[in-house]
C-alpha cells in the first residue's frame, strides 16, 4: 500500500494544484470544464499526485527507464501496397462531411 | 447463499431419457465451450440450436446481469448457420459454432463498438481486430459485444456511460471491472467464453469476482490491432471461461504474430491445451510476502487453503519470497496508465468518428464540447493526470521516475523466477464489494488492482482461476510466470481446478 506523509516532500515546493493548473491542463486536453469540474479535479488530482510521492524516496540513480515491456527495436513492414478501407465506410462514421471529406469548422481564425 | 452444482457431470441428468446429449436443451449454456464443442462435432446438436439456447437465456437473465452492451441476434444466427456447414464438411475446430462475446473496445466490422462511452455510441467499425478476424477464422458465433467500464478505466464497470452490468452470483455486487460483462456473461451462461482486454487487471480482477478464469497473456503474444487503445506498453487481449482446458483453446485461437501490432512477438504459438494432463509434483510455487499485506481475512483463508492444495498436489512452496517494489507499483502504474491514455485519447475529436456537437462555434470548441460530453468523469480524470504527468516541467518527475521504477520491478520479477516456476497471489485483496463503495473515491477504486497491476507493468503472463468462495462470493487466485511461461501456468491452474472442481460451480441467477 502506498503510505505518504504530506510533510515528506523532498523537492515538490507545493503540491497541491491551483486551480490555475487545473485550468492550463484542461486547456491542454481540450476538455471543456465548469467551474465546478475545475475545483472538483483539482482536488482529486492533488490526491492522487500525493499518492505518487512516495517515488520519490526511491533510489534510480543507474536505472535505466522502461517505456516497454519487450525489447523490441525498428519494427519494419515491407512497402507493399494493399487494399485501403472503404471510403464510404469510414465517412459513414463522421459527424459531418461533403462528397469523400470530412468537414470542420474553420481552422484558421481571423 | 446455496451454490448450484453444475449438472453436465452429474449422472442423473446424464441419463435423462429425453436427452441424448446428456442434458436437458435449455440447460446447454451451463456447459463449457469444449464439452459443448464435443457434442457440435458428435453432431448431437447444432450450433443454430446451441446459439438460440444462449439466446434465450441472454433473454432470461440479461435484465438482472446486464453484461451486454448489444446483442448481435442476427450476427449470431448466420455466423452459427455458417458454422453448422462447417462442421458437416468436417471442417470444424474447437471453438466452431461455439457462442462468445466480444469486450466492447474490440472492432467488429460493421457491428457496432462503443467502449461503454458515449463518445463511441454510435461508432461503427470499417474494420476487423485481428482477433475478431482470427476467431471468425475459427468459426465462432458472435452473440454480441460486452460492458466495461468507460474505454477500460475503472475495476467495477460502474463508469459505463450505459448501465452497470451486476455479479451473478449477487447481483448487488459489482462484477469486477473493467471487463465486468465479459466476465459476468461467462459466469451467468450468457456466453460460452468471452474475450476482455487487461492493462491492469481488467481481465484478472473481474474473472476473480464473478468466479471464472481470466488470463492476461504475455505482452506482444495476442495482437492488439483493433483493440482501442488505453495504456499501450500495457494493454493485452485474453479469455474468460469456464475452465482452464477453455482458455487454452480460446488463447491458442488468438495468439500468435501479426504484422499489424509491431509488438507483436513473431514465435510459434505453443499448444496451450497439451499439457494439461500434466501434474505439478516438484513444481517451485512462491507466494510474495507483499501481496498479503492488506489482505482481507476472509480472502486470506481462502488463498491459504488453495496453496495447501497445490502443496498437496507435490509442488513446493517457499514464503520467504520477497518483491519489495510491489507497493510502488500502483503508484507506477497510475503514472504510465494515464500518461499513455492521454495520448491515445487524444484522438477523439469529434471531426472523423465520434459524439456529434451541433452547437459548437469553432473547431476548439467543437472538440472541447465533444470532448467533455462524450468522455465520462473517470476519463478525463486520467487524461488530465496523464497530460500533467507528460506536461513540460514534471515529466523527469513523474513519467520518467515511473519509467525507471518500472525497471526496477521488471527486475525483482526476472529474479523471483531464476530459482520458481510461478507466483500465487490473491487476485484480488478483497471480496466483490457492493455498488456505489468505492465509486466515489478514485483512490480505494484503484486500491483494487494492487495485486494485478505489477504483472502488466513488467509484460509477464498471469491467470486468475476459481479457488473457493465466501459466503458465496467468489475468491480469484491468481498465479503468475515469467514471460512466455503460459503453458506452464495453464499445467498449474488445470491440476489445482481438477483437483477442487470450483469451476463446476455455476451462479445462482435465473
Amino acid at each position: 500500500m502506498i503510505i505518504m506523509s504530506s510533510a515528506h516532500r523532498p523537492w515538490s515546493p507545493n503540491l497541491a494544484l491551483t486551480l490555475k493548473e487545473v485550468v492550463h491542463i484542461a486547456s491542454l486536453v481540450r476538455i471543456g470544464m465548469s467551474e465546478q469540474d475545475l475545483e472538483s479535479f483539482r482536488d482529486e488530482l492533488s490526491k492522487i499526485l500525493d499518492q505518487f510521492e512516495v517515488l520519490k524516496t526511491i533510489d534510480t540513480e543507474n536505472v535505466a527507464p522502461t517505456a516497454h515491456p519487450v525489447d523490441i527495436n525498428n519494427v519494419f513492414k515491407d512497402d507493399i501496397a494493399t487494399e485501403p478501407l472503404d471510403s464510404e465506410a469510414v465517412l459513414s462514421n463522421a459527424p459531418r462531411r461533403e462528397d469523400l471529406y470530412f468537414r470542420v469548422k474553420a481552422v484558421l481564425e481571423e | 447463499m446455496p451454490l448450484v452444482e453444475r449438472t453436465s457431470t452429474s449422472g442423473s441428468r446424464r441419463s435423462s431419457k429425453n436427452s441424448p446429449w446428456g442434458l436437458p436443451m435449455n440447460e446447454l449454456y451451463t456447459l463449457t465451450a469444449h464439452e459443448a464443442a464435443d457434442l457440435l462435432r458428435d453432431r448431437k446438436i447444432s450450433s443454430v440450436e446451441l446459439t438460440k439456447v444462449h439466446l434465450e437465456r441472454i433473454g432470461a437473465v440479461e435484465s438482472d446481469v446486464q453484461s451486454f452492451v448489444s446483442i448481435t441476434e442476427d450476427v449470431a444466427l448466420a455466423d452459427a448457420a455458417a458454422a453448422d456447414k462447417r462442421i458437416a464438411m468436417g471442417d470444424g475446430g474447437p471453438l466452431t459454432g461455439i457462442p462468445m462475446q466480444l469486450k466492447d473496445n474490440i472492432v467488429t466490422c460493421g457491428v457496432k463498438t462503443t467502449c461503454s462511452s458515449r463518445m463511441l455510441e454510435n461508432f461503427i467499425p470499417p474494420y476487423d481486430a485481428t482477433v475478431t478476424l482470427r476467431l471468425k477464422e475459427a468459426g465462432a458465433v458472435l452473440l454480441g459485444k460486452g460492458n466495461m467500464d468507460e474505454f477500460a478505466m475503472g475495476s467495477s464497470t460502474e463508469n459505463s456511460a450505459f448501465h452497470p452490468t451486476r455479479n451473478p452470483w449477487l447481483l448487488d455486487c459489482v462484477p469486477g471491472g473493467s471487463s465486468g460483462g465479459p466476465a459476468a456473461a461467462v459466469a451467468a451462461g450468457e456466453a460460452l467464453y468471452a474475450l476482455g482486454s487487461d492493462t491492469g487487471g481488467s481481465i484478472r480482477q473481474p474473472a476473480s469476482f464473478c468466479g471464472v478464469v481470466g488470463v492476461k497473456p504475455t505482452y506482444g503474444l495476442v495482437s492488439r490491432f483493433g483493440l482501442v487503445a488505453f495504456g499501450s506498453s500495457l494493454d493485452q487481449i485474453g479469455p474468460l471461461t469456464k475452465d482452464v482446458q477453455d482458455a487454452a483453446e480460446v488463447l491458442a485461437a488468438t495468439a500468435g504474430y501479426d504484422p499489424n501490432d509491431s509488438t507483436s512477438i513473431d514465435r510459434q504459438v505453443d499448444n496451450f491445451s497439451q499439457n494439461l494432463r500434466g501434474e505439478i509434483k516438484g513444481m517451485r510455487l512462491g507466494v510474495p510476502r507483499e501481496y498479503l499485506d492488506g489482505l482481507d481475512e476472509q480472502v486470506e483463508g481462502v488463498l491459504q487453503r488453495a496453496i495447501n492444495k497445490l502443496q498437496e498436489l507435490g509442488a513446493s512452496i517457499d514464503y520467504e519470497v520477497s518483491l519489495p517494489s510491489t507497493s510502488h507499483a500502483l503508484a507506477v502504474y497510475y503514472i504510465v496508465a494515464p500518461s499513455e491514455a492521454s495520448a491515445n485519447l487524444a484522438r477523439y475529436d469529434g471531426v472523423r468518428y465520434g459524439l456529434q456537437v451541433p452547437d459548437a462555434e469553432s473547431i476548439w470548441d467543437a472538440m472541447e464540447k465533444a470532448r467533455q460530453r462524450g468522455f465520462g468523469t473517470e476519463v478525463k480524470r486520467r487524461i488530465m493526470l496523464g497530460a500533467y504527468a507528460l506536461s513540460a516541467g514534471y515529466y523527469d518527475a513523474y513519467y520518467l521516475k515511473a519509467a525507471k521504477v518500472r525497471t526496477l520491478i521488471r527486475h525483482e520479477f526476472d529474479e523471483a523466477f531464476k530459482k520458481l516456476d510461478a507466483l500465487v497471489t490473491p487476485t484480488s485483496p478483497t471480496l466483490p464489494f457492493r455498488f456505489g463503495e468505492r465509486s466515489t473515491d478514485p483512490v480505494s477504486m484503484y486500491r483494487s488492482d494492487v495485486a494485478t497491476i505489477p504483472v502488466n507493468i513488467a509484460g509477464i503472463p498471469a491467470l486468475s482461476i476459481p479457488a473457493g468462495f465466501v459466503e458465496g462470493l467468489p475468491v480469484g487466485m491468481q498465479i503468475i510466470g515469467p514471460a512466455l511461461s503460459e503453458p506452464k501456468l495453464f499445467q498449474i491452474a488445470h491440476a489445482y481446478e481438477q483437483a477442487t472442481g470450483w469451476h463446476k460451480l455455476r451462479a445462482p441467477v435465473n
